[in-house]
């Protein structure tokens, strides 16, 4: 039941991305080289390109996020497949269908993909073990598992804003114990072989095993910034504090908020990047958000590149040989 | 699989000599003062290069990389050196120089035509080829052709450079046909 699913075949192409687990550093190049391609489209007269024509791309979405399904949505129509939005709201999950039976009504309809997000961890993971062959599947993000677009895209926004990664000094700040997302930057990062990745947390947000991802950890934000090039704040989720691991959004601010004062602390040329959507003056103050070195905006903007990349290698290659 | 020199940089250079003449002659032909060039990833715009600095093209050099309009796509997947197409000048009502260096299915040109449309109507499009062989697939010509040599069907023909250019046929001579 729990055999690794291959996120590549024989040949060493893309199949499904379910994690950044797994891949090298050449694999995740190939991915940030191909999404540089695709960032040229928007300055043309025509912004699409006819590489999916013919594809169906289902989103299948268990947990609401506008964004993260919109720029899949966008991602998708402009390598010109045709795109089915599946919303668990609207959908027959509520009715007491089961997430397989699910995915057997949607195969039917002939998606040659899923996008799939979904509160449980692993959730992405059942989908590709199940699917029909020479289906892919993406994972949009699953519990605290992962979200590997999301950290190719922040990739691919250091690569444009740094170049190399090899020198860079990388600080990940906030609740890393729930957030899918800093989990898969610091693979990602591990693996593109950054000089360093920090995560700065109160020790409440952070799990136990924090020191075996190949991170140093501070509890002190103005130490931690100290020299980095890269700031990576983390979304602070209210319900948090409803169960208690943090005092209050005011006091959460006063510790470990991103304020002009402490950004200071890092590099002058740092930038600083975060999933969104932001809480104003909760971990990030508005001045640091819309300050010059705010790259926020333009991870929205290279996260449709990075998504066209992924689905289109997918995607590609596949003709003939959906048995084997 | 065997691999022999079929001509060195010098050669190479004279012929596109002879392409920027008859270039030259089919734009007064043709009554276009003001063209704009775009090679063809890789080759294409190794010649391009040259062809646009004997012409004296005033737009910057177009660069097209067809990676995302193959027709071949759903067969073998996405290209892994897959670089940016750049085209830093207005398409809309341009008259159009596409370069390549070796024509061969017509299935480059095909893709490389549909990513121009893209960037916006051109008012014409002029096709120049180092190489012209056989085994056509599409109806498509070059307008401007600097050599056509003699290949048998299972001998593949390749520009290596950009510096220094050279010819490189591979494959075996069993069934050369007559050209």
């Amino acid at each position: 039941m729990n055999t690794p699913i291959q996120q590549t075949d024989a040949q060493g192409r893309l199949r499904h991305f379910l994690s950044i687990e797994g891949f090298r550093r050449e694999q995740l190049e190939q991915i940030l080289d191909a999404a540089e391609s695709f960032a040229m489209l928007p300055g043309r007269q025509v912004k699409k390109v006819p590489l999916l024509r013919g594809k169906i791309i289902t989103n299948l979405f268990f947990e609401n996020s506008t964004r993260t399904r919109t720029t899949f949505e966008l991602a998708a129509k402009l390598l010109s497949a045709d795109v089915i939005n599946f919303n668990v709201n609207v959908s027959a999950t509520a009715k007491g269908e089961t997430l397989l039976d699910t995915l057997r009504n949607i195969e039917a309809m002939h998606s040659d993909m899923f996008v799939v997000r979904h509160q449980a961890s692993g959730a992405a993971h059942f989908i590709a073990r199940h699917a029909a062959p020479g289906v892919s599947v993406i994972n949009a993000g699953d519990g605290r598992h992962a979200h590997p677009t999301q950290a190719m895209l922040d990739m691919f926004t250091i690569r444009r804003h740094k170049g190399d990664f090899t020198p860079l000094r990388v600080a990940i700040v906030g609740d890393i114990q729930h957030s899918r997302v800093a989990r898969s930057q610091i693979m990602a990062l591990n693996t593109l072989g950054v000089s360093e990745v920090r995560v700065i947390a109160p020790r409440t947000l952070l799990p136990a095993e924090a020191r075996s991802l190949g991170v140093h950890v501070y509890h002190d934000l103005a130490q931690g910034l100290e020299d980095v090039d890269v700031i990576i704040m983390l979304r602070l989720q209210k319900e948090r504090m409803e169960h208690a691991l943090l005092p209050s959004e005011h006091e959460y601010f006063q510790l470990y908020g991103l304020t002009q004062a402490r950004l200071k602390k890092a590099k002058p040329d740092a930038i600083v990047m975060h999933p969104g959507p932001i809480n104003r003056g909760v971990e990030i103050a508005s001045e640091v958000a819309d300050g010059p070195q705010s790259v926020i905006l333009q991870q929205v903007s290279y996260g449709i590149a990075v998504r066209m990349a992924v689905m289109s290698m997918a995607l590609g290659g596949t003709a003939g040989e959906t048995q084997s | 699989m065997s691999k022999r020199i079929f001509m060195q940089q010098e050669a190479i250079l004279d012929i596109i000599q002879g392409m920027a003449r008859l270039t030259r002659k089919h734009l007064q032909e043709r009554k276009i003062p003001d063209p704009a060039m775009i090679g063809i990833h890789t080759g294409g715009v190794w010649i391009a290069q040259r062809l646009h600095q004997l012409l004296d093209i005033e737009p910057p050099l177009g660069q097209l990389d067809i990676s995302f309009y193959r027709d071949d796509f759903t067969r073998i997947g996405m290209n892994p050196q897959v670089k940016p197409s750049q085209i830093p000048f207005d398409v809309e009502d341009r008259h159009i120089i596409l370069v390549d260096d070796v024509i061969q299915s017509g299935r480059t040109i095909r893709a490389a035509m549909n990513e121009i449309f893209d960037f916006g109507r051109p008012a014409s499009i002029t096709l120049v080829s180092l190489i012209e062989r056989s085994g056509r697939e599409l109806p498509i010509q070059p307008d401007i052709m600097g050599l056509e040599p003699p290949l048998a069907d299972n001998e593949h023909i390749r520009l290596q450079g950009p510096d220094p250019l050279v010819l490189e046929i591979s494959g075996h001579p069993g069934n050369r046909e007559a050209s």
